[in-house]
């Protein structure tokens, strides 16, 4: 009897999780598919000693963010779709004054208000920037809530370290299910070191730190600029994490992440059954991509082709032609609009061919 | 050995919970288990809907096609997953609401009037657990005495419902011959 596992909802276990990384600061507003982490983090931050506040927008959730990270709080918000649009603007200047934070988006489809099914149309805003200027967060897709609670414990940690927003990527599948979880141990907010750069006191020695993403003379931002994108270069090379799942022999090779990643396992695994050689490439980090799994399958011979199997219209296999940059065809097979495929849906648009 | 169950009725029939008795169930006998619910405008009186796999491996897709089980608690979830159930599978009819007969002989079925077999239980609210009670002897997938231990666990906060829900399923367990 596996006692020490509990059955949770994703986005309670996502809650959790942060608390016991040491998130002690939500700020949110309600929204389907998400609306659990809020209501969660409403019962459990009093418990622990932290903050819960409901905002009056989105917007506000989201400066919120900026001043409690900026102040050196382990700080958080959530959203989903439509909701992360608003936030554009506050994650761009966290991302300028580098202010580690959490977001989570458990993704809805849309354009527009949309729907509140599962979807991942979101992947060009959390991986491409999503707010106006050049920058990227560290952004992770998780399959399973046992991987979105292992990620949403260390994020804070990874936050601090790049001084970068951290954003997990679900979708409503992902925030609604329930699957058995380990818990990790509950950090303690007291043993954690004191950020060098954070306001939190007058007693911080002579040099004056400044929370700013505001430079008016070029040479200044342009500085910055290069910095963040030092800090970019160095997270895809210790940060970037991919799956590869039967992939050793495999002929044709289906990428795809988070929950519909699951879906592909198994279509992968029926289609093996069929005699069919196929494999699955699951990027953990959509931000680093992991470029160089998929160039090295590009270089194999027996590699026929790629297929991204996404809840969107194409956006990853975007990047999954970049990475493969020609040398093989990249193909898509997708459904939108809140619908969800099924391993069989996958497994017979490969048998048929159908994907171009 | 893997199970693939949707249950499905209105809101408000405990198809929910239903689906998490068996959920937490599997997982206190170390089973992997997903319980994917259907979410949206549901509410009491609409449908309602979730899909629940016990496996012995990691499980993959958490989305069913195909069901093994299907337990229908109404007429308008029969009629819409009926048709999915794979050959050879089981489909559970609650015959208190659902008067048809289900018109497939590739599949076993089995009708249980269960509303009127909860109130024999003490409360119409527990035809959730006379149908657990019969899927359970039905599959085998696990032992009564597990599914009652996870029964009393589930109703800790509420101690005086656990006898009632006992009953029923024991009424829905031995219900099937």
């Amino acid at each position: 009897m596996k006692e020490n596992k509990k059955l949770m909802k994703g986005n309670e276990a996502i809650a959790e999780a942060a608390i016991r990384g040491g998130c002690r600061c939500y700020f949110g507003y309600p929204i389907t598919p998400q609306s659990e982490i809020p209501e969660y983090m409403s019962a459990r931050m009093p418990e622990v000693g932290g903050t819960f506040l409901q905002a009056e927008s989105e917007i506000a959730a989201i400066n919120m963010v900026y001043g409690a990270g900026g102040a050196g709080a382990r700080a958080m918000t959530s959203s989903s779709s439509p909701g992360i649009s608003l936030k554009q603007e506050g994650i761009s200047y966290i991302a300028c004054a580098e202010i580690p934070c959490l977001i989570v988006n458990m993704v809805r489809s849309g354009p527009g208000l949309g729907g509140i099914q599962p979807s991942q149309c979101d992947y060009f805003q959390a991986c491409k920037g999503g707010g106006h200027g050049d920058y990227k967060l560290l952004v992770y897709g998780p399959s399973s809530v046992q991987e979105a609670v292992d990620i949403a414990y260390e994020a804070f940690e990874k936050a601090i370290e790049y001084r970068t927003p951290v954003m997990i990527l679900g979708d409503g599948m992902l925030g609604q299910i329930m699957e058995p979880v380990a818990l990790p141990e509950m950090k303690d907010p007291a043993t954690f070191a004191r950020l060098p750069w954070a306001t939190d006191g007058t007693k911080t020695g002579k040099e004056r730190r400044i929370i700013n993403s505001l430079y008016i003379t070029p040479d200044p931002l342009e500085a910055i600029n290069h910095k963040l994108f030092k800090k970019y270069e160095l997270m895809a090379e210790r940060e970037t994490r991919c799956e590869e799942y039967r992939c050793d022999d495999a002929e044709i090779l289906l990428t795809a992440y988070g929950t519909v990643a699951r879906i592909a396992k198994s279509a992968v695994d029926m289609l093996r059954e069929k005699g069919v050689k196929v494999g699955l490439i699951r990027p953990i980090t959509l931000f680093p991509f992991p470029s160089k799994v998929y160039e090295k399958h590009a270089e194999r011979n027996e590699v026929k082709k790629f297929i991204s199997v996404e809840l969107s219209m194409g956006q990853m296999v975007e990047d999954v032609r970049l990475s493969v940059n020609g040398k093989k065809p990249v193909g898509f097979y997708g459904r939108c609009g809140g619908n969800v495929m099924t391993s069989e849906d996958i497994v017979e648009a490969v048998l048929q061919g159908e994907v171009k | 050995m893997e199970e693939k169950i949707v249950v499905a009725g209105f809101g408000g029939q405990g198809v929910l919970s239903l689906g998490q008795f068996v959920a937490y169930a599997a997982m206190y006998e170390g089973m992997e288990v997903s319980w994917l619910p259907s979410y949206g405008p549901e509410m009491r009186g609409g449908t309602s809907n979730c899909s629940v796999v016990v496996s012995d491996r990691p499980i993959g897709s958490p989305i069913i096609a195909t069901p093994d089980t299907l337990i229908a608690m109404n007429k308008p979830s029969l009629d819409k997953f009926v048709s999915k159930v794979k050959k050879g599978g089981l489909i559970i009819v609650n015959s208190s609401l659902i008067k048809d007969k289900v018109e497939r002989d590739d599949v076993k079925v089995l009708y249980i009037n269960a509303n009127e077999i909860a109130l024999e239980a003490g409360n119409a609210k527990t035809a959730n657990i006379v149908v657990l009670g019969a899927f359970i002897k039905m599959t085998g997938i696990l032992k009564a005495e597990d599914v009652k231990n996870t029964i009393e666990k589930i109703f800790a906060n509420k101690p005086k419902v656990i006898p009632m829900n006992k009953v029923a399923f024991d009424l829905g367990y031995n219900f099937v011959k």
